[in-house]
């Protein structure tokens, strides 16, 4: 995305703000996040047993541009995502004939906060469910649909739309229903084992050197607050299993699959590590 | 993000008579490069939005051509006076010859 700033006053402004930004380099900044004007909660005082005393936002560790980006949903390219979640979210697929709307009716009043608490345990197939499973699992048995593929972009879009419902909201997940405690244990495990040649865990960049420099990447906390995100590296949205893969991948360790046990298990994990935070889908990160 | 490209824009509501407003305009499109091949190694064919202007009441208010660099979803912020009451035009220009319009009125008081 391109900003062409022809006015000279908000140009020498944006020049000022990087400069400060440079200086101040690793740490987070100490800045507050209104997307539109409603405020969003990017620190929170972390739960019981969590390693930091307090959680923090990615959106804190980004350029000034890209926290502006953010800061106004017209700007936010997440956007389109969203628009395009709210036209599949009126249309009829699969063999009986509905759509989410048709049982769900309007999403601003069925789905407000919902997204915010997943990932949840399901009784049935005796797994936690994330948003794209839950939806997957919604169209195959009540609307006779195929499932989505992984990171199909219906399957992203409406995630996203579903998940910006709760924009605001604080992250809750609840670890009393089911397995769900046996699962953060597991997710546990993964987030601290050493993986692939460069020999490292979640853990090692987002716990052990949070808010320093990989190169030329600013480390956050790895909260998942935001996701999906629109990322532009990539110019589109990323989901948060893609991201998962991606971290793996880069420590040059073999990626599990997506909403594989291992993975579902380090989402319930880490979603928790984010608790309190306002979820921001769709979030801007570079 | 393939789908038809979707303009947005966002131009206040009302002004005062010679008031500087900032004007804000959005759309989705892929913005090809035409310097990327697919996973046969065959070239993706360029596919940019090369043009965009805004008018106001025919007047041009602001207008630049586009090359491939710029990434998807292009983002324009400008501004401009306003005079008198009107309507803005905003036209994106394909590399396939479709046109993409949007049009804000403005009420000048």
């Amino acid at each position: 995305m391109e900003r062409l700033k022809l006015l000279t006053g908000t140009a020498v402004c944006v020049v000022l703000t990087g400069l400060a930004i440079a200086t101040a380099m690793a740490d987070p900044v100490d800045d507050t996040l209104e997307i539109d004007g409603v405020p969003m909660i990017t620190k929170a005082p972390a739960p019981e047993g969590h390693p930091f005393k307090e959680v923090l936002s990615g959106w804190l560790f980004r350029e000034a541009e890209t926290r502006a980006t953010e800061a106004e949903s017209f700007a936010n390219p997440g956007m389109f995502a969203v628009e395009r979640g709210a036209e599949i979210w009126g249309t009829v697929e699969g063999s009986m004939g509905k759509s989410c709307a048709s049982c769900h009716n309007d999403a601003a009043e069925s789905m407000k906060g919902v997204g915010a608490s997943y990932p949840k345990w399901d009784a049935k197939s005796k797994k936690p469910l994330n948003v794209e499973l839950q939806i997957d699992k919604c169209r195959v048995e009540n609307m006779g649909a195929e499932p989505y593929k992984f990171d199909d972009a219906d399957q992203i879009a409406l995630t996203t739309y579903i998940k910006h419902q709760s924009l605001g909201t604080p992250v809750k997940v609840d670890l009393s229903q089911g397995d769900m405690q046996t699962w953060w244990d597991k997710g546990k495990e993964v987030y601290y084992t050493r993986t692939g040649q460069l020999n490292f865990a979640c853990a090692s960049c987002h716990e052990g050197a949070m808010g320093k420099y990989i190169r030329a990447d600013h480390l956050s906390q790895g909260q998942v607050n935001g996701f999906p995100t629109y990322r532009f590296n990539t110019a589109g949205m990323v989901s948060l299993h893609n991201r998962f893969r991606g971290c793996i991948r880069d420590t040059r360790a073999e990626m599990p699959k997506a909403f594989s046990d291992e993975l579902m298990a380090l989402e319930v994990y880490v979603t928790w590590r984010g608790t309190g935070l306002s979820v921001e889908t769709p979030s801007v990160r570079q | 993000m393939a789908a038809t490209p979707k303009p947005r824009v966002k131009v206040p509501k009302s002004a005062k008579a010679g008031e500087v407003i900032v004007l804000k305009t959005l759309i989705s499109h892929e913005m090809e490069s035409g310097q990327r091949k697919d996973k046969e190694g065959k070239t993706i064919p360029r596919k940019i939005i090369n043009k965009f202007s805004c008018e106001f009441n025919g007047q041009p208010v602001f207008s630049c051509d586009i090359d491939p660099a710029i990434s998807a979803n292009p983002y324009f912020e400008f501004s401009a006076k306003v005079p008198e009451s009107g309507t803005f035009k905003f036209t994106w220009v394909d590399d396939d010859g479709s046109i993409y319009t949007d049009e804000q009125k403005i009420d000048v008081n």
